[in-house]
């Protein structure tokens, strides 16, 4: 498969490539995940496999995510993408009968290590839900609550973290009057943007985004994505969608999955426009598989 | 290719996909009619061309007009966009032939009381039949999505510049010796421009074939490496 031109690289972007490419180190397992191998590593996938029972969920999946980018996990319902995105906090380790083989590196670490703090974990690797998810409290505890079980802390450092954090999830012009409301009087679309304020005022690296969007309008579902677009500066994110659109739209790579396994990841850009597998093609295509 | 789910879109893209090779097919005839009424000093078929040309530039349009609605209503991904692109940019090209085939025509009615030249226009006549040949072969390229095809008219191209180069410097030459047909000579050359011209557009279209076929740009292959850098982010 010849190489892509990829605009944003700079000429020395490529002399590397092809310095690693003369030394042979390109691993033959990261063949159909071109592009995202050339960035900074967060998460690292290994032969991961992961079964409910007697049903394997996922077969298989090696790839890179990597650090301060978008990646989108897209496929049809039962294609294994939340059961992945579920394994990078562990959050499988929640759900009886679930057996896992493989590997997940955060920054180098293996996830199931013994001596890993999966609370430590979650708080590393935030996730936010479908359905926003406030605590039934105010505002500004549901951002404060989690910053009071890390540590104990000052008021005025909670209260400077709690407005960051609306800050950051472009909430607090909206909210900034009404802090001591209910979050439940917020709209769903608000609610969101709060519970991504609660995941982020922790200071995780990475934020898995579980179809972040798909039960609020459109014009939420906007800001939502506008949000992402701002906060892979300092976060790592994934994001499982069913709306090609948006994965088009939000993220830098993009991975397809069916029936648990990998089928491609590579540049977004590369996906949506001259996919290499057929399955890629026909599902993104909306055609018959 | 497997049909998309959703029946109406399939019949959405294979209508401007028709419609592209509905609109390929009267130039081509422009073409070869535009030749004709150059070759043999034919004022009815050069009246025919100037004619054909409205309905091309109305074809157009119809087609721009429709890959648009599909762009904004189904927002088309991977092949589906690629034929998008090569039917919103090729018929550019189809529609920039036909005007060189007008102006073939042109120059045809602008002689046609003037007697043929003593060798037939010889070296012009293989040269039309170069080109035509290399529009049909472009159609044929497009519908059959057939990529050698495509690759083999891009290298043809080459041959057609060669033959107008010929053409022109004969023809500039016996200008000074030939004082009595200089203006069929300087048409001759202008139809000789335009058949060069429409051997690139037809090049053009080809390279559309093969973004199309496999998602590779091939436009510019000799300055490749370079302008890049100004077009990053």
């Amino acid at each position: 498969m010849p190489e892509r031109n990829r605009q944003s690289w700079s000429p020395c972007d490529d002399r590397v490539v092809e310095l690693v490419d003369a030394a042979g180190s390109a691993p033959e397992e990261h063949a159909r995940e071109r592009g995202a191998v050339r960035e900074d590593t967060c998460l690292d996938v290994r032969e991961l496999s992961v079964f409910y029972g007697d049903k394997q969920a996922l077969r298989d999946i090696s790839l890179t995510i990597p650090k301060n980018r978008v990646t989108a996990f897209i496929g049809p319902s039962g294609c294994g993408k939340s059961t992945l995105l579920r394994c990078f906090n562990r959050m499988n380790d929640l759900i009886d009968e679930v057996l896992m083989t493989g590997e997940i590196s955060l920054n180098g670490e293996n996830i199931h290590d013994p001596s890993v703090d999966v609370a430590q974990l979650r708080r590393l690797v935030g996730m936010v839900f479908q359905r926003p998810n406030p605590f039934p409290k105010s505002i500004y505890e549901n951002v404060a609550y989690g910053l009071r079980l890390q540590r104990r802390m000052a008021r005025s450092e909670i209260d400077d973290r709690v407005e960051w954090g609306l800050k950051s999830a472009a909430l607090w012009d909206e909210v900034s009057d009404r802090l001591k409301d209910s979050a439940l009087e917020l709209s769903s679309g608000q609610q969101q943007r709060l519970v991504i304020a609660r995941a982020i005022a922790v200071e995780p690296q990475v934020l898995l985004l579980d179809e972040p969007a798909s039960a609020l309008d459109p014009i939420s579902t906007l800001k939502i994505e506008e949000l992402i677009g701002r906060l892979k500066s300092d976060y790592t994110i994934v994001i499982v969608t069913h709306n090609m659109q948006q994965a088009a739209r939000v993220s830098d790579y993009t991975a397809f999955l069916y029936l648990g396994e990998m089928i491609e990841h590579d540049d977004t850009d590369a996906i949506f426009t001259n996919p290499s597998e057929q399955q890629t093609e026909d599902y993104i295509t909306g055609r018959y598989g | 290719m497997n049909p998309h789910i959703s029946g109406q879109y399939d019949s959405e893209l294979e209508s401007v996909r028709l419609g592209f090779m509905n609109m390929g097919g009267r130039v081509e005839k422009q073409v070869r009619t535009a030749a004709r009424a150059f070759a043999a000093h034919d004022v009815e078929a050069a009246e025919a061309v100037r004619e054909g040309e409205v309905e091309i530039n109305q074809l157009e349009r119809v087609l721009d007009d429709r890959c648009i609605h599909i762009i904004a209503r189904r927002q088309p991904t991977a092949s589906d966009l690629r034929l998008l692109i090569t039917i919103m940019k090729g018929c550019v090209d189809l529609e920039r032939m036909g005007d060189e085939a007008e102006k073939i025509a042109r120059m045809a009615a602008e002689i046609s009381h003037l007697p043929l030249p003593a060798d037939q226009y010889a070296d012009l006549q293989q040269m039309q039949e170069s080109v035509i040949r290399m529009v049909a072969d472009t159609l044929d390229a497009f519908a059959r999505l057939d990529l050698e095809a495509a690759r083999a008219v891009i290298v043809a191209d080459a041959e057609v510049d060669r033959m107008f180069s010929a053409i022109d410097q004969s023809l500039s030459q016996g200008l000074y010796t030939h004082a009595d047909s200089i203006k069929r000579s300087l048409n001759t050359i202008w139809a000789a421009r335009a058949l060069e011209r429409i051997g690139d557009h037809a090049k053009n279209i080809c390279e559309l074939t093969v973004y199309l076929i496999e998602g590779t740009d091939v436009r510019h292959m000799k300055d490749s490496g370079r302008g890049d850098e100004s077009l990053s982010e």
